[in-house]
């Protein structure tokens, strides 16, 4: 690789590291100056391997060069010697003066803690899931208001706010005590949750950008299956939703950028490994008695990967999504549910629950009506499918619902 | 929306009345299904199956087995919805499937004294 491309790839994997890292050594309270640190680890390895030629081990490299300007941070800093170390000693049970350590050990319990101090109840769904990326997964400010389809000032001030929110709690860099586990677990899952969703659904084009979204939230929630205090049921739950999830990433949208309905995927885009691995951490899921969202969520994505329209699949599908919506509801599971439904006990069925639903604003309201009336009515049909196409807002909706317009006799 | 509360009568003691194993699965079915529809409507609160033994305390500290010794329909279950008036409530509870079964019936009752207005 050439320095230019080695950079951004190294920013992305280490810069995280380095900043949890040094964060659980100096404090939370100076999360900046760790960020600093890092930027300027990096800003000095573009300088010095522009001149002089990558090192033979980059990542060694810039472990060093963060080591040490965090030392000279620490020496320097005479007030931080006086008056704040006294403090921190008492909180702090490693001594400030031993060796900032980048063992793969501590990155990975740095990095963990991290995720439980930044999705501190304190502050926003939309700013844990922020902080995450930037703090977690090295997303760049313009990625993050890309990701949020705003921009970067909106961003700024948002990480901002967040990181002050963050100091005043003095949130600490620590898995929470086991009693707390399960609420805080709770949270650290929905903003994984969150930050998957952003990939998987958001409608921004950048197509790479959503698929590391997706990457990194089953990266996240891997981490925390891999430690004997996080690795709950749930955890292997939500894990197993996004993989199946991913599974179907490549199949959903065609070279110019548009949705691909799922029964006209190709499933030999599907990745299959992915889906091997959900079966696994479904079934890892199936621990215990407490029932997750996140458990039926990945049931029905399990389902969806199985390919054949069986009898069996939408029975279960539909008794899936009649339990998720008890525990919660949602427009988009009410209407999944209804197609199930079509699909489980027939269409006249499924019409008439549909209309039960006071969805009468939402496009995909009116484009389900018109899927569930052809063949049955396609004059109601149609009429439908033009309601759906008034309502739609993105061009990505219109033109799939105008195909299913053109696909009448006029 | 008001929050109504649906219960649910049937005979769980005569023998003759007791479905067989493959007809529990399709009543379950039935079931899953009307609360998922009522789920699916943002009207489902809360509510679940009830074990059909029981203990019934009378005035005098009298405890018998069971509410069955007098009458035939006993509380199978209960499930409270919101809806917006009394006849939306039993408009949804005339499709409950256990009324498909002789004899058994829903009752509905208004739950009054919470705050609604959310």
């Amino acid at each position: 690789m050439q320095s230019s491309e080695i950079l951004p790839h190294l920013f992305r994997n280490e810069y995280t590291k380095i900043v949890s890292v040094l964060c659980k050594h100096i404090g939370f309270e100076r999360l900046e100056i760790a960020e600093e640190i890092a930027s300027e680890t990096f800003l000095t390895a573009t300088e010095t391997w522009g001149i002089k030629g990558n090192p033979q081990n980059p990542t060694a490299w810039l472990y060093s060069v963060a080591k040490n300007k965090a030392k000279n941070y620490l020496q320097r800093n005479s007030i931080f010697q006086n008056k704040i170390l006294p403090e921190l000693t008492k909180a702090q049970s490693e001594p400030l003066e031993s060796e900032i350590d980048l063992s793969p050990e501590n990155i990975y319990d740095s990095q963990l803690r991290m995720m439980f101090a930044v999705c501190h109840p304190s502050i926003s769904s939309e700013a844990q899931v922020g902080l995450s990326l930037r703090i977690l997964c090295g997303f760049g400010i313009e990625e993050i208001a890309d990701a949020f389809l705003t921009n970067k000032e909106t961003i700024n001030k948002r990480l901002f706010r967040a990181k002050e929110k963050l100091r005043e709690e003095k949130t600490l860099i620590q898995l929470p005590e086991p009693e707390e586990i399960e609420d805080r677990l709770d949270s650290v899952l929905s903003t994984i949750y969150l930050l998957f969703n952003e990939g998987y659904y958001s409608i921004s084009q950048n197509k790479t950008l959503r698929k590391d979204l997706c990457l990194e939230a089953i990266r996240l929630c891997s981490m925390l299956v891999e430690n004997k205090i996080t690795d709950k049921p749930q955890v292997y739950a939500l894990l197993s939703l996004m993989c199946f999830h991913t599974s179907r990433f490549e199949a959903r949208q065609d070279d110019n950028g548009e949705q691909i309905l799922y029964q006209d995927q190709d499933k030999n885009l599907w990745n299959y490994d992915l889906i091997a691995k959900g079966e696994i951490f479904l079934n890892k899921a199936a621990n215990g008695t407490k029932l997750t969202k996140y458990h039926l969520e990945a049931g029905i994505a399990y389902w969806h990967t199985q390919k054949e329209d069986t009898k069996e699949k939408w029975e279960n599908i539909l008794q899936l999504y009649n339990r998720l919506l008890q525990l919660q509801y949602s427009p988009i599971a009410a209407l999944n549910r209804t197609y199930a439904l079509s699909k489980a006990n027939g269409k006249e069925e499924a019409i008439l629950e549909a209309e039960k639903l006071d969805l009468k604003e939402n496009h995909f309201y009116f484009a389900l009506l018109g899927e569930l009336y052809s063949d049955i009515d396609n004059t109601k049909s149609l009429e439908n499918f033009r309601k759906a196409l008034s309502l739609a807002k993105t061009s990505h909706d219109k033109t799939s619902i105008q195909k299913k317009i053109d696909q009448y006799p006029k | 929306m008001d929050e109504y509360l649906i219960l649910m009568r049937l005979d769980l003691i005569t023998k003759e009345a007791q479905p067989s194993p493959e007809q529990m699965q399709i009543y379950m079915k039935m079931y899953q299904d009307w609360v998922g529809g009522i789920a699916a409507q943002n009207k489902f609160v809360g509510g679940t199956g009830l074990s059909t033994e029981g203990k019934v305390i009378k005035s005098g500290q009298i405890i018998t087995d069971g509410p069955f010794a007098e009458t035939k329909e006993s509380i199978a279950g209960f499930i409270t919805i919101k809806a917006k008036n009394f006849e939306e409530a039993a408009t949804i509870a005339k499709e409950c499937p256990i009324l498909r079964g002789e004899g058994n019936s829903v009752e509905v009752r208004k739950i009054v004294g919470t705050d609604n207005t959310r």
